[in-house]
């Protein structure tokens, strides 16, 4: 339960990572190693260098403006979490990473860290495919961001080269009359989910008129059911008051395995029961926020309180 | 060819103490090997037992999950620190005590550790938030009952003398 030996290497910019990224073959990036470590321990991984951003205080930012939350990739969990403007800016943020481990693994782990490790059984990557987020990967030939639809590749296999470093994510902003939530089932509180679902909903219409607002768009992005996050488009069957339809459209479209942990049917059935659920909570929220848009659209944005955490 | 050794400093429990390690040593090794500070226990080494708990900078980690090296001209906390000047038991210390909060006490350190960092941020938590404060270690003689109970006892001796919440 020992690492074998490596290379160590600290630098203290982004340059110097890319630089040695592109010196050593064979080389991981260590952020808060809270995956890695493991792997590392248990022999699962041996790379010939480590590259640890520990030092580099310029990736240690969380960054919020109107048009959503930049990440670097140093920022813990916890920082993330803890940070007023970007739970304000995109909520979905604060309630995933309160479901990310426990909070001692928050305060080392960090956000962008767990996206890279595209672990498909993770909440961050699904937040990130559901939102629509990219990641900025540098290497010394430049800089170049990914879509999230385009980055996760496989289980624990992202579209970063080995010579890029992820130094930044970003979410977009929570749309106007839209509503975010995320639901899963473990076995333990702070366990990998069985099944997870994050879900959005946008609304449309005046909510006045008969017929009041309907939905615009329903989303959801599934962790801990494939090789990576499976993002689906419930919008043609969602009913609000009554997801049915758009619990059986989901259960009917992921294909889940069995492991020790839950039999393929049982995680197909979990997924019609969150899909529901996190649907509900997402649409009650969208109403809210509709609410809050015909009847308080005198309260001002606070859209200007883009601040530096880092 | 002889592996690298890197030559480090850290400040554990005030005092501090200069390293030669290799990069892959682990924190808790370093501090159980290297600095005989066998107070932090090392159960499960991949990070979900919580008993190799210690404060780096204040804030809770798995000093299994975390190179030396990497936390080099860091301030590390561990059970040791935990005791007062005159060696008297600190305030959680004295309520797992007052609370019989452990059996074998294997488990104890990273408990300790923990909760003296979650009673800084939280200093009155209800039961549910003791139970989130401890959801990341585990005991695997008590129950959890009187461990909840000493987080609230701990809270209660925190506060000043006399003091109500």
């Amino acid at each position: 339960m020992k690492p074998a030996p490596f290379e160590y290497v600290r630098p203290r910019t982004v340059q110097e990572a890319v630089d040695a990224l592109t010196e050593h073959a064979d080389a991981k990036v260590l952020a808060g190693g809270q995956s890695l470590i493991p792997l590392l321990s248990m022999r699962l991984a041996s790379p010939a260098t480590l590259v640890d951003l520990n030092r580099i205080e310029e990736l240690a930012y969380v960054r919020t403006d109107h048009a959503g939350v930049r990440i670097g990739a140093l920022a813990r969990h916890a920082q993330v979490q803890r940070d007023d403007a970007a739970a304000s800016r995109q909520p979905l943020l604060r309630r995933a990473l309160a479901l990310v481990a426990h909070p001692t693994i928050r305060n080392r782990g960090t956000t962008v860290g767990s996206i890279a490790h595209a672990d498909p059984a993770a909440e961050m990557p699904a937040v990130l495919a559901l939102l629509g987020g990219t990641v900025t990967a540098r290497s010394t030939g430049g800089e170049r961001d990914i879509a999230a639809a385009d980055f996760f590749v496989g289980p624990l296999e992202s579209a970063l080269r080995p010579d890029e470093l992820a130094t930044e994510a970003w979410v977009p902003a929570l749309p106007s009359r839209s509503g975010v939530a995320i639901r899963e089932l473990s076995r333990r509180h702070g366990d990998y989910a069985l099944v997870g679902v994050a879900a959005m909903i946008t609304l449309q219409g005046d909510g006045l008129t008969a017929g009041g607002a309907t939905v615009a768009s329903a989303r959801a992005a599934y962790f801990s059911i494939g090789d990576t996050p499976v993002v689906l488009d419930l919008t043609d069957a969602a009913e609000p008051g009554d997801w049915t339809a758009a619990a059986e459209r989901a259960t009917a479209a992921v294909e889940p395995e069995s492991d020790i942990h839950a039999s393929a049917d049982y995680r197909r059935h979990l997924v019609g029961v969150l899909t529901r659920q996190a649907l509900a909570a997402a649409h009650d929220e969208a109403k809210l926020s509709g609410t809050h848009r015909l009847w308080a659209q005198h309260v001002p944005d606070n859209s200007e309180d883009a601040g530096d955490h880092g | 060819m002889a592996e690298p050794r890197h030559q480090i400093r850290l400040r554990v429990n005030g005092a501090a103490y200069d390293v030669d390690v290799p990069a892959r040593r682990l924190l808790s090794d370093v501090l159980r090997h290297d600095l005989e500070l066998t107070g932090t226990h090392v159960g499960c080494e991949h990070g979900v037992c919580g008993a190799c708990t210690v404060l780096l900078d204040g804030d809770p980690v798995r000093s299994c999950l975390t190179l030396a090296v990497s936390v080099d001209g860091q301030e590390i906390t561990t059970v040791e620190g935990l005791t007062g000047a005159d060696g008297e038991l600190g305030p959680v210390q004295q309520a797992f005590k007052d609370c019989h909060g452990l059996q074998c006490g294997f488990c104890t350190p990273g408990f300790l550790t923990t909760i003296t960092a979650g009673l800084r941020d939280n200093p009155e938590p209800t039961r549910d938030e003791a139970r989130e404060m401890i959801g990341g270690n585990l005991c695997r003689c008590t129950g959890y009952q009187n461990i909840v109970s000493a987080v609230l006892r701990a809270a209660e001796l925190s506060r000043p003398e006399g003091g109500t919440p």
